[in-house]
């Protein structure tokens, strides 16, 4: 047992959980920093410039 | 035999059929339209790679049971590498349709691509939820037995049982899988057989010819 | 053919621009090991949940008036699957839309009589204890109006039940061989003996556990348990997990009309959500064929963005 349990988490998030309750709203941080991390993804995969393939064209 | 025989055969038939709506250069091209450049591509891909680890990290439970993961430090160290395959699966496939969504992706004849991806969608929805309930923990006590209410009300529950953990693991790790993975098939053909959306042309708007491939037949 | 009008929610416009090498394969073996080392170290970082499933006979020992009470509810047809309606039995009308009695019509396809299947044939495989033979007889051979009376009497005095030495005791009331019976049960659950003759009424091996499932369910400690873990479904709980696990947050929009009213209140919520969701399910399968909707990335002019090099050099 002891040899693998290196593989036990290292932050288990095994704690009851702590939640945003605004107005209507009812989330738990987990979920609502999953949702803010898609949205960030999202932003920052249109903004960010793009390496390859319209390297050879010298717009940059 | 002659060749007109050989040609008029099923097979042959087929063959021609095949290779002539997704040649081998579309299946695998080495090429791109150079509008093809935006982070916003790789998604798609993402899905399909977290996919693919969701189905090796599922075998690899598949191999020693469904109670292996409650008592042992590797079942359940797979057992987690199998959670957050999911959630990045999901993750990215929802970033993914945001993105084919603002691209207007569906447009050029690519109607059946956006409706397979959406059906696709739901079929993931469906394993990860008997997922969810084949789990045999607190969690699938109570996501069974509230789940069963929905279910029930629309008639569904007759047939499809999510109390019987038996049946609910069946479904999640032989049809649905079965079932998500043909779907995603089809639509990465789809992709690869009608190519990536061209951007919208802002210059020769509502008046211009319509050219379209694909959407003019 | 005839030229046709450019419809440009439908139509693409020809590309004559160039062509980039693209190396798809490459392109797939690198998402598939930037995938793995992310997932890796998740799993690493932060593990999974594995709340262990509670017992019948954790529950009974836990809430032994909980268990009582819910045991008491089966027998007097109040439980939530007593009064279900189909697919388990006739005895409630069942979710229904308008004119739309899905579940009705379907039927009942998995039986369930509460008051023998979770009381009385649990009991009878309970060996050697002559009182409660004799109280098994007698509930057997009893009129359904005198079990009526009898079940009505106790559900009187229920509400002073107490667990005293391991017992379930209740103000002496004409309530025949039912104090007995919600005893007997009480102890065999707390011994661990119902958890297995609820599930041994399918043969020796199942995986079916529709039987202890309901019957956990029907009582309130599972839905007390689930509240400390915020998965109640006015908690959003079906998008939550066990622990500060993140859920299932794709299911964001469902659980969100468990919220609002008339979903919130209504006896058929489920079905009206699930209506809903059907209704907006078909929108986003049908989204390329609808006018207006269809419009909406042209309009939003986010795919300026997107291919911002493609108009630069174009």
């Amino acid at each position: 047992m002891a040899l693998y349990s290196f593989l036990a988490a290292l932050i288990p998030l095994n704690n009851y959980g702590h939640f945003i309750h605004w107005h209507w709203l009812y989330i738990s941080y987990a979920n609502f920093i999953v949702i803010c991390l898609m949205v960030i993804t999202f932003v920052a995969a249109l903004l960010l410039p793009f390496p390859g393939h319209n390297r050879r064209k010298g717009n940059r | 035999m002659s060749s007109t025989e050989i040609e008029r055969q099923w097979t042959t038939r087929l063959r021609h059929r095949a290779a002539g709506k997704l040649p081998p250069e579309k299946l695998l091209p080495d090429t791109q339209p150079s509008y093809v450049s935006s982070w916003i591509y790789v998604f798609g891909v993402a899905t399909l790679a977290s996919l693919i680890l969701v189905i090796a990290t599922g075998c690899i439970l598949a191999l020693r049971g469904p109670s292996w993961w409650h008592g042992s430090f590797i079942g359940h160290f797979v057992n987690s590498l199998h959670l957050w395959s999911v959630e990045v699966f999901f993750f990215a496939m929802v970033v993914h349709l945001w993105g084919k969504f603002f691209m207007g992706a569906w447009r050029g004849g690519r109607t059946a691509t956006w409706m397979t991806g959406v059906v696709t969608f739901l079929a993931s929805l469906m394993t990860a939820f008997t997922g969810y309930v084949s789990q045999s923990n607190f969690d699938s006590q109570w996501i069974s037995t509230q789940a069963k209410d929905g279910i029930n009300a629309t008639g569904g529950g007759a047939y499809f049982n999510v109390l019987n953990m038996g049946q609910m693991l069946m479904w999640h790790i032989v049809l649905l899988p079965l079932v998500a993975v043909i779907l995603t098939a089809v639509h990465v053909i789809l992709v690869r057989m009608k190519g990536v959306v061209p951007p919208y042309d802002d210059a020769a708007s509502a008046t211009s010819a319509a050219t379209t491939e694909g959407a003019t037949k | 053919m005839s030229t046709t009008r450019f419809r440009p929610d439908v139509d693409a416009p020809e590309y004559k621009g160039g062509y980039s090498p693209y190396d798809i394969i490459k392109e797939g073996t690198i998402a598939i090991v930037v995938v793995g080392i992310l997932v890796v170290l998740l799993a690493v970082v932060f593990g999974s949940p594995d709340e262990p499933a509670i017992t019948i006979k954790k529950w009974s020992n836990a809430a032994p008036i909980d268990f009582a009470t819910t045991a008491l509810s089966e027998l007097n047809g109040t439980s939530l699957s007593a009064s279900y309606g189909a697919p388990y039995n006739h005895n409630g009308p069942g979710q229904q839309l308008g004119p739309l009695a899905l579940a009705r019509w379907v039927g009942v396809r998995i039986p369930i009589n509460s008051a023998n299947d979770f009381v009385i044939n649990p009991l009878r495989s309970q060996p050697n204890n002559p009182v409660l033979k004799a109280s098994l007889t007698a509930w057997e051979k009893a009129r359904a109006s005198t079990r009526s009376t009898w079940v009505a009497n106790y559900t009187k005095v229920a509400g002073r039940m107490t667990f005293t030495h391991g017992n379930v005791v209740v103000p002496a009331t004409n309530a025949g061989p039912v104090p007995v019976l919600i005893n007997d049960l009480t102890h065999m659950a707390r011994t661990g003996a119902l958890d297995t003759a609820l599930l041994s009424g399918n043969g020796f091996y199942t995986t079916d556990y529709t039987k202890p499932l309901l019957f956990i369910a029907d009582g309130s400690y599972l839905g007390s348990l689930a509240q400390k873990q915020h998965m109640l479904g006015d908690q959003w709980g079906m998008m939550n997990e066990t622990g500060s696990y993140p859920g299932q947050p794709w299911l964001w929009l469902y659980t969100f009309w468990y919220q609002v009213p008339p979903m919130n209140s209504s006896h058929s919520g489920d079905l009206e959500v699930f209506a809903i969701m059907i209704v907006l399910t078909l929108v986003l399968f049908f989204l390329p064929l609808i006018p207006g909707l269809r419009a909406i990335p042209r309009k939003v002019k986010l795919y300026r963005v997107i291919w911002r090099e493609h108009y630069r050099d174009t």
